[in-house]
């Protein structure tokens, strides 16, 4: 394990918040309020760090008046979700939503629409994180920037009191927090795609949440995928809303604009390069998308060229568990989970509730974000407040890349790293799925586990990320290889129908054995439906 | 990735180093955030928006490395250019944030694609 000739640095916090994106902001923001001594540690930096930063989330909005729109609305979504969504979850973040987001125009400068009123659904990213930033101080929250969370500490009991990490930028030194509870927030996985702001985004939060004890729900959802221009992370999709795309012939190619999209876009990739231009966005846009994006047309602009006359290359990034749904399963909307004093919020949670089966990329997942955030917040304050404090050693959880099963040896982390991306990207892996290539992916994997839980001792950063990257693409493996049926965001090419009798939601967990189960079958479901995948 | 910090605009105030999610820069000696880990850099431009002098440069290329001429970039005018329309700092009044217009353009790709096979909206997504 890593040590520093430092002195650990020791805190104490009624709620200890990991992760300083949208959700962990929102949380800390609603916790402070609560009362609660808050503090927050992000890997990175609170306000750039994590996915909204980079991008411009319009949250999912609907007007409480008249109140026929918002059951159209969650009607609508509950039909398009395939089974697996649930209208009460829905009213309840709609509204959490429209109630907290007009509270940041402190710091958020919303902006003014054409015919002069305000809009709060769409704003942008880096101003976002930035007001959240500063929303958080302006409620005496300790915000520990560069201090990555390494493994929570568990009480005697199982619950859960605190964290240990390191300070990255003070000479790695060593630091625990002992806390009343703890909101994870420290988002979900791309897989190291190139989505945008997602690099660090490596699992951390749900590999923590399955040592202390949680399982996870939806990780076979993790089929989602965004354009961007190729050898770039800009997947910014809005301008593509207008694409014309084509072949390297420069035949153009039939992708209308609609759900499948996307996947008649990766059967084109899978043939060949694919190119774009963009001379079908309207005029009046064209000439605004600086303003309404900036960091879509600089790309554009270093690279010499001209996205509404040139044709340029793309390719599409995977989406995982962030633009995907699954993830920590959550037992209400304030994010609490099986462990007693241990919270999610955000992208660290299973949004399947929200979102069904589909992806809650863009509006959906916002509104999980936000509201999830200040419903755990304020949970997580209350059973802090009411937690009998009393000194007590509390243990370590971390196990995999911390404290090896077996004899040490070093890994070679770069290596794990490419080999969980060559499993978790291919089309024709993650997104056109078979039986016997996920039984394929999952012995890779399984080995790839075992080389980190039994050897892996060095205790770092990059360590303990790639064990969370190899247990999440494990769960989501094991959970789309027990799923035999196709449905949303999840494509089994050896079972195209949905199966009525798999309308339910898959939990996965375990780490040295994965286990998948139905959680609450349904009486059409037949115990046999579900085989048993390890 | 970070390619460049123009090193006659640079003011050794950090923050590019305290910004960057990834943790790419650090203190250097001659008073200059050095690049420690460009292999780190996620390309977000975070630090280009964070830095009120224009300094900085990333290139769009997020899995190669390029070499980047810093003459050429200087005299491009794309120093800055993510922070100018951003109508960050000095530039507020002159850049407002238009965001919110991102919802219109998905409804008029809808309706254009509606008119386009004759039949009803498609479902968009951002």
């Amino acid at each position: 394990m890593v040590s520093s000739s430092l002195e650990e640095l020791s805190l104490t916090a009624d709620v200890l918040i990991v992760g300083g994106g949208m959700a962990g902001a929102w949380a800390a923001t609603s916790a402070a309020q609560a009362g609660a001594k808050v503090v927050l540690a992000d890997k990175g930096y609170c306000g750039t760090s994590g996915v909204t930063a980079a991008a411009g989330p319009g949250h999912w909005w609907v007007p409480p008046d008249p109140s026929a729109a918002r059951d159209a609305a969650v009607a609508n979504r509950v039909a398009a979700g395939l089974g697996l969504g649930e209208a009460e979850w829905m009213y309840r973040i709609l509204d959490q939503t429209w109630r907290t987001l007009p509270t940041l125009a402190r710091y958020y400068k919303f902006a003014v629409d054409d015919e002069g009123r305000v809009n709060h659904r769409a704003v942008r990213g880096p101003e976002y994180m930035r007001a959240l930033r500063q929303q958080v101080l302006g409620h005496g929250v300790t915000i520990l920037d560069h201090s990555p969370v390494l493994e929570l500490l568990a009480r005697s009991d199982g619950s859960i009191g605190g964290a240990r990490g390191l300070r990255r930028q003070d000479g790695g030194r060593s630091y625990r927090i002992e806390a009343g509870a703890v909101v994870l927030a420290a988002g979900g996985t791309s897989f190291l795609s190139h989505l945008l702001g997602s690099h660090t985004n490596t699992g951390d939060g749900y590999l923590m949440a399955a040592e202390a004890g949680a399982q996870m729900s939806g990780m076979e959802f993790t089929a989602a995928y965004t354009i961007a221009p190729a050898h770039s992370t800009m997947t910014r999709s809005m301008a593509y809303s207008f694409a014309t795309y084509y072949d390297s012939d420069g035949q153009e190619l039939d992708l209308p604009l609609g759900p499948d999209q996307t996947i008649r876009l990766a059967r084109a990739l899978q043939r060949g390069p694919v190119y774009c231009s963009l001379h079908r966005l309207p005029d009046d846009i064209k000439a605004r998308l600086h303003t309404i994006s900036p960091n879509v047309p600089l790309v554009f602009d270093r690279w010499g060229i001209d996205p509404y006359r040139d044709r340029f290359e793309v390719t599409l990034h995977n989406d995982g568990t962030i633009r995907g749904i699954g993830g920590v399963r959550v037992h209400d909307t304030d994010g609490a989970t099986a462990v007693e004093g241990l919270f999610v919020a955000g992208d660290n949670a299973s949004r399947e509730k929200v979102a069904g089966a589909i992806s809650g990329g863009g509006n959906v997942n916002s509104a999980w974000a936000l509201s999830s955030g200040v419903f755990a917040g304020r949970a997580a304050a209350r059973v802090a407040r009411s937690a009998v404090r009393r000194t007590e050693r509390l243990r370590p959880l971390g196990r995999a890349g911390l404290r090896p099963g077996g004899r040490p040896q070093t890994l070679d982390v770069a290596a794990i790293r490419s080999s969980v991306r060559a499993e978790m990207h291919p089309f024709d892996k993650n997104l056109f799925r078979t039986g016997p290539g996920l039984a394929a992916s999952s012995r890779i994997l399984d080995d790839l586990w075992r080389d980190v839980a039994e050897h892996g001792h060095a205790g770092t950063l990059a360590l303990r990320e790639a064990a969370a990257l190899v247990a999440t693409a494990r769960w989501s493996v094991a959970t789309a290889a027990a799923r035999n049926e196709s449905r949303g965001l999840h494509r089994r090419e050896d079972c195209p129908a949905q199966d009525p009798g798999l309308a339910a939601r898959l939990l996965s967990g375990g780490l040295d054995r994965i286990r998948v189960s139905l959680d609450r079958p349904s009486p059409a479901t037949r115990p046999d439906q579900l085989e048993a995948a390890s | 990735m970070i390619e460049l910090i123009v090193e006659e605009r640079c003011t050794d105030c950090g923050a590019c180093i305290e910004v960057c999610p990834a943790n790419v820069l650090e203190p250097g000696r001659a008073g200059l955030p050095v690049l420690a880990r460009v292999e780190d850099c996620q390309t977000c431009f975070m630090c280009e928006l964070y830095c009120r002098t224009d300094a900085i440069y990333v290139a769009p290329d997020c899995d190669r490395r390029v070499s980047v001429n810093k003459e050429q970039v200087v005299t491009s005018g794309r120093l800055g250019q993510y922070r100018k329309h951003s109508g960050w700092d000095e530039w507020a009044e002159r850049f407002l944030n238009e965001q919110w217009l991102m919802e219109t353009v998905f409804r008029r790709a809808g309706e254009a694609a509606a008119q386009a096979r004759g039949g009803r909206p498609a479902a968009a997504k951002e």
